[in-house]
């Protein structure tokens, strides 16, 4: 079978299987950013008991493997009664992990706003809630911006791993085809084409975008 | 079927997971020694002066570090059989990881000597050294201590992502956790072990690392800020 049969016979699935890939993806992107202000901003907190959350779930999800977490979640989880749908559970692992990665660059873009802004702020009597709001956050975006841009390459990586807890994405659609076919380096090479696809002239261009609008945001 | 942790079968299955772990640890440590000699060939390549094999070289470290670990590990395993090549699970696993991770670590090579001040090969070339005595007695001791970080953390990399070899039949923890799991019926146990042997492993390897990182810039006392 030619490489064209192929891709007309298989490519309508592997389209289909990318769309969910994509959903997965802006899906945990979404919550791996609000995991890591929050827990970025908790990092840093004055009060131990926050700060020590923090650090805790940090150093958990750093420190073990996001197929374990991914695993635990789909089926250990209705062991407690709690039963996630494996695209829901594959959604959540990917983003309380990536969540914690990117509370470590939260933290360390706040950390890397000058020291003068925070007094200004303080002089200005800005309350403390006003003062992150208004001064600091909108400030760390074109610090952060770089290093989460890695980190989200690496989770539509990463969203490979939830087709092992049967969520139908393109790393799903590429196995169930190689079962049926046996033609493995069409479909795989075919996968691994469409990622790099989506992440070179897709994901990056829009990230080094985003860096630019946060850059003129604040007058850089 | 009986809820909670159950605390006898987690005792019984123990010895099974602590051998697995072995398994785990030898794969991360044959990956990780592959990744390192891989990263040197594509650092060679980056740093040939012919522009096609810059290009080439270019282009495919882009192509591995953008594509998912998982789907490299199909396509070796299933792939080369199709050209005739026969290789065990344990070998595709350990060349994809050495594949994969060698270009991360071939942009910590680097960063690492594009650390070494641009003044220090002038001066080498003022005293007339030869390109090989300016990279073994001048650039390489000043530029390793820059990569020990980036190094030490893609051991930690390599480590965690171990699990997936379990895909393709590697009998590593994961491996195990899961056959164990579907023979008994079982997956609180085995999984929330592999999680906790994995952080027991993990942890102080990741301060040791930090710590390492404290130590080196504290020596070098200048090259991080």
């Amino acid at each position: 079978m030619s490489y064209f049969a192929f891709l007309a016979e298989h490519g309508p699935t592997l389209l289909l299987g990318t769309v969910t890939t994509i959903k997965v993806l802006v899906c945990s992107a979404i919550l791996y950013v609000i995991i890591s202000m929050i827990f970025g901003l908790m990092r840093l907190s004055k009060n131990p008991a926050i700060q020590g959350i923090a650090t805790v779930y940090i150093e958990f999800f750093r420190g073990t493997s996001l197929l374990v977490q991914l695993f635990w979640v789909y089926y250990v989880l209705p062991f407690f009664g709690l039963s996630l749908e494996a695209f829901v559970a594959g959604v959540v692992a990917l983003g309380m992990n990536f969540g914690a990665y990117g509370a470590e660059i939260v933290r360390a873009g706040i950390l890397a706003v000058p020291k003068g802004q925070w007094e200004a702020a303080h002089a200005l009597n800005f309350s403390p809630a006003k003062r992150i709001k208004r001064i600091i956050i909108p400030q760390i975006f074109p610090i952060i911006l770089p290093p989460a841009a890695n980190l989200t390459v690496e989770l539509l990586k990463a969203t490979a791993l939830v087709a092992l807890v049967t969520v139908v994405d393109l790393t799903f659609e590429a196995k169930q085809i190689n079962s049926i076919t046996w033609l493995s380096a069409q479909c795989f090479g075919t996968a691994l084409l469409i990622y790099y696809i989506m992440a070179r002239f897709a994901l990056v261009p829009f990230l080094r975008w985003l860096e630019v609008v946060a850059a003129r945001k604040v007058g850089r | 079927m009986e809820m909670g942790f159950r605390w006898d079968f987690a005792y019984e299955i123990l010895p099974q997971m602590l051998w697995a772990t072995l398994n785990t640890i030898i794969a991360a440590g044959v990956g990780y020694t592959i990744a390192l000699i891989v990263g040197l060939f594509f650092l060679l390549g980056q740093r040939t002066p012919s522009k096609i094999v810059n290009v080439i070289n270019r282009e495919l470290v882009e192509f591995i570090r953008s594509t998912p670990l998982l789907i490299q590990l199909f396509f070796v395993y299933f792939v080369l059989p199709q050209f005739g090549i026969k290789l065990s699970a344990w070998l595709c696993g350990m060349i994809t990881i050495g594949l994969h991770f060698g270009t991360y670590l071939s942009e910590v090579y680097r960063g690492a000597l594009e650390g070494v001040s641009k003044t220090q090969w002038e001066a080498c070339r003022a005293l007339n050294f030869s390109t090989i005595y300016t990279y073994r007695r001048i650039v390489l001791p000043q530029a390793f201590p820059i990569a020990i970080p980036g190094m030490g953390n893609y051991l930690v990399g390599i480590f965690k992502d171990t699990p997936l070899l379990s895909t393709i039949g590697v009998a590593e923890l994961f491996h195990a956790a899961t056959a164990v799991g579907g023979y008994n019926y079982r997956y609180l146990e085995p999984y929330t072990m592999v999680g906790i042997i994995f952080l027991t492993l993990s942890i102080p390897a990741a301060m040791w690392v930090r710590n390492l990182e404290k130590r080196v810039n504290l020596a070098q006392g200048k090259v991080k800020q």
